[in-house]
């Protein structure tokens, strides 16, 4: 059978600037090859900088900002795309390859319709004619089991959730039938209770309309689940290519090795016998419009501990850091920290209780004043809370670098010269240097891959023994819970579902929400979301 | 939230929405006849009802807002003509001002009552429409302003309707060119235009088009006999000169919304659905870059309207900022007054209107969850 795709030695290169140095030319990916047949799907993976992206625009002969295909061959059914008029790959865009981007609430335009927009593409190429368009979404809406499917179209972007909205994304691409879609990461910004959903719908739409589709994701797991093929990318350049079950069962590259096992840190909880070092009794809190985003939470941390608190977008997790920092007081219920009552609010706390709780963010790059060098970001909170100065301060810096496995070198650079694992750590090298004794961690792997992410988790273990500090770690990765945890809270709208030990909370008999959530965790094993998928529709039945 | 700070006026805007906004002038009075209304109380009704409907709370509140401000330059205007310098009393009879003759005519004119009770009855008048007698020839102002107000909404409009269209479009195509050379020709041509001053310009015009082609009529001056064509041909090139005037700041502006627009993601969606860039500028960039551009150009139409005295003076043309400065220079104060409160509601209103399409433009706000 004659490949759909067929990618022959691809070279990509950019122009990059470098602040104070002449621009210089950057390969991004080099000597790619791979073939996508009729209907199949093959999943590209690797971190972010692989060039996964990169490689699934060139199907569309796309380059994002400055980048170029300079090298090597895209061809389509036999002809290469790569050597189209700017009108010849405009016939090819939207018409026999689409593309589904990793955010769809970005993605789709906030001032049309949804069903204007799913369309758009197959009537401008005069694919089909409208009313089969309306037809042709119509149906695709409810394969995709979207809500109402007769007038999910009427709505405009904002007004829908975003699984929704990927499956919306999902639909647009199917809509004027092509040959080939490039997924684009299309369920890494859902949670994990959404993601089962999309990737079924996908999964499902795929099959019914037999297109082929290029995959793109750093979460082996997932695409475990999805595709025929597998090619494992690492800095622009290819580390294994081969069957799903050969690239999951048997890799042969240590990268690959390590990715398949990424999930493999657990740790045995610790008895909780020391002393309580934060109480959250009875919490309500929430914003001037009334709304309360928590509801009678108490739980209690003890010291040299973590708890782990789970829950997805929208469930109270970081709001309930917000009111343990004091950022948002509580309207009802009170804090307690090491046996004494905390002020309800930022401002009525003293220096020295600011100091021993102490927070890491998600976002590393928006936590830090991309001005400052990592002396100064570091520094800071030295000088603050400690009154250091000069030399010591600078000694103490290089300690703190040390400590997170960086070194004193790093002292002069800018956040921007850091990657995003360096960054992360310099954000907890400024908490670090409070000397507190609850840290508060705010999803601060959930933006990074998952072998950085595991260095990450690695790092604060090793910290804890080290210092004996407290972690509050908001997540809504059940395997980060089961590296890290002492116990466990799980959060969904607002309220505590579950709290204890993590042997109890994580082992039945569960609650529906906990149960929901532990089964939507993909696991790395060829089938298991049809194993899943089975099982939830003979509950159904059975019910 | 939006809730917070209108919480205290549902009277004042349910009056300002029941009507009296229309008349620009007049809507000044029903804020001054209800008193600064704070009422407190309701506001559980006014965060119910602006999170129902959140397109009309807010359109209310700009017309309130809208309303109270006009009311407080109404104030700013009377208590700056109060605090001028000189006397028309004293200017009108030079040399002839007896203490007796100057304290007659400030009894005729009515100055001798206290500034609360004139600014009152001046307000009051003004909601009517009635702006009281010019001191210097004794007419209605309402009347003479009538017609110069004509005037210059009759230019203000033709070079608007060339203008506006001209600049968005070519802020349009200066997208599509982007650093290319049609873009840095209108680039060019716009910054040399925005940086002569207009009466240069205006010269320029006439030196060319009137002295030496000989093809346009100047001065501009229009009469009540003319027909519409040879008043077309008069305000040729008053017109030309405020296009050229206004042209480019809307210009950039728009490209420069379009081009903020076009880097977002939804724009590389539209690219990857093979779209011409053409398509894409229009239906996909253009309606998120609404907001910024209607702004400019509602500056830029209040500025057709009210900033035109030097145009005016220049082609000799009738119309209101001619007016306001011929009545400054007499110290006809119910002119000076009547002028400027007009060139306020103008500019208050316009602002208003350019916000109330910039909020009507938005998806989420006509379209709430």
């Amino acid at each position: 059978m004659p490949d759909l795709l067929s990618v022959k030695n691809l070279k990509i290169e950019a122009t990059s600037y470098p602040p104070g140095e002449p621009p210089r030319t950057v390969t991004l990916v080099e000597g790619v090859s791979f073939d996508v047949e009729k209907g199949k799907v093959l999943g590209l993976i690797g971190e972010s900088g692989a060039g996964k992206s990169t490689i699934g625009l060139t199907a569309l002969a796309y380059g994002r900002g400055g980048v170029r295909i300079t090298g090597g061959e895209v061809k389509l059914n036999g002809e290469d795309i790569l050597k189209l008029s700017p009108a010849g790959i405009r016939k090819v865009r939207g018409c026999k390859v689409c593309y589904v981007a990793q955010s769809a609430a970005a993605a789709f335009n906030p001032a049309h319709r949804l069903g204007e927009q799913v369309i758009e593409a197959s009537l401008k190429h005069g694919i089909m004619s409208r009313a089969d368009a309306e037809k042709r979404a119509l149906y695709l809406f409810k394969v995709l089991g979207l809500p109402n499917p007769e007038t999910f179209g009427q709505r405009y972007p904002h007004q829908v959730s975003g699984g929704q909205l990927q499956r919306a994304m999902t639909a647009m691409a199917l809509c004027p039938n092509p040959e080939l879609i490039v997924f684009d990461e299309p369920t890494t910004a859902l949670d994990v209770t959404t993601q089962i959903d999309v990737l079924a719908a996908i999964k499902h739409a795929i099959e019914e309309t037999h297109t082929a589709a290029l995959y793109i994701t750093h979460d082996l797991a997932v695409v475990a689940q999805i595709t025929d093929d597998i090619l494992v990318l690492r800095h622009g350049k290819m580390v294994e290519y081969g069957s799903v079950k050969q690239i999951i069962e048997a890799p042969t590259q240590d990268y690959t090795r390590a990715l398949v096992n990424v999930r493999g840190t657990k740790r045995d909880e610790a008895p909780d016998q020391s002393d309580t070092l934060l109480k959250v009794d009875n919490i309500t809190a929430g914003y001037s419009n009334g709304f309360k985003v928590l509801q009678n939470v108490s739980l209690h941390l003890p010291k040299g501990q973590t708890l782990a608190v789970v829950g997805e977008s929208g469930s109270g997790k970081s709001t309930l850091a917000r009111v343990i920092t004091g950022l948002l007081p509580p309207q009802e219920g009170t804090i307690s920290f090491d046996g004494k009552p905390l002020p309800r609010a930022l401002k009525g706390r003293s220096n020295d209780e600011l100091r021993r709780i102490q927070m890491i963010y998600q976002m590393a790059d928006t936590a830090m004043n991309p001005r400052q060098t990592v002396r100064d970001i570091v520094g800071r909170p030295l000088t603050f809370y400690y009154g250091m100065r000069g030399q010591q301060k600078t000694e103490r810096v290089k300690e703190l670098l040390e400590q997170i496995e960086m070194g004193g070198r790093f002292a002069d650079r800018y956040p921007a010269e850091l990657s995003g694992g360096q960054k992360q750590r310099v954000a907890i090298a400024r908490a670090l240097a409070a000397q507190p004794e609850l840290i508060l961690c705010d999803e601060p792997t959930s933006a990074l891959d998952p072998l950085v992410a595991e260095g990450i988790l690695k790092l604060l273990l090793k910290l804890q023994d080290e210092t004996h500090v407290s972690y509050m770690f908001i997540t809504h990765d059940i395997a980060i819970v089961r590296a890290i945890a002492d116990s466990v809270a799980v959060m969904h709208r607002g309220k505590l579902v579950r709290f204890g030990p993590k042997s109890k909370v994580l082992s039945p008999p569960f609650d529906d929400y906990t149960d929901l959530l532990l089964k939507s965790v993909p696991e790395m094993e060829i089938g298991w979301l049809e194993k899943v998928l089975t099982t939830r529709r003979m509950e159904s039945a059975g019910n | 939230m939006t809730g917070g700070g209108p919480a205290h006026g549902p009277e004042l805007t349910a009056k300002a929405a029941a009507g009296e906004v229309p008349q620009s002038a007049g809507a000044a009075g029903s804020v001054a006849s209800t008193g600064t209304p704070v009422i407190e109380g309701t506001p559980s009704f006014w965060a119910k009802f602006s999170k129902s409907s959140p397109l009309v709370a807010l359109i209310l509140q700009r017309l309130a807002l809208s309303v109270a401000l006009l009311f407080a330059v109404s104030l700013m205007i009377f208590g700056g003509v109060e605090a001028l310098p000189g006397d028309f009393a004293t200017t009108y009879l030079g040399q002839s001002a007896t203490p007796q003759a100057v304290e007659n005519i400030r009894k005729d004119l009515g100055l001798d009552q206290p500034a609360t009770t004139r600014y009152f009855k001046w307000l009051g008048g003004a909601i009517q429409g009635d702006f009281g007698n010019s001191w210097a020839s004794k007419n209605s102002v309402s009347e003479q302003i009538g017609k110069r107000l004509g005037n210059s909404l009759f230019l203000a409009f033709f070079a608007a309707i060339i203008s506006v269209p001209l600049a968005v479009g070519l802020g349009m195509l200066a997208v599509q060119y982007r650093n290319r050379l049609p873009d840095k020709i209108i680039n060019v041509i716009s910054l040399a235009a925005i940086s002569l001053p207009e009466f240069f310009v205006g010269y320029l015009l006439i030196l060319f088009f009137a002295v030496q082609l000989g093809i346009a009529t100047f001065p501009a001056t229009v009469y009540d006999s003319m027909t519409i064509g040879q008043r077309l041909s008069a305000i040729a090139l008053p017109t030309a000169t405020l296009v050229l005037v206004v042209l480019a700041h809307m210009m950039r502006m728009t490209r420069a919304a379009i081009l903020n627009v076009m880097s977002s993601a939804y724009v590389e969606t539209a690219e990857l659905k093979g779209l011409s860039s053409l398509r894409i500028i229009a239906k996909h960039a253009a309606p998120n870059a609404v907001a910024p551009v209607i702004n400019v150009i509602a500056l830029n139409l209040a500025y057709l309207v009210v900033g035109v005295v030097v145009v005016e003076v220049v082609f000799v043309y009738p119309g209101m900022g001619q007016y306001m400065v011929d009545a400054v220079t007499v110290r006809d104060m119910p002119v000076v007054q009547a002028c400027g409160l007009i060139f306020a509601a103008f500019y208050i209103f316009l602002n208003m209107f350019a916000d109330i399409l910039a909020i009507v433009a938005n998806p989420r706000l006509r379209h709430p969850r």
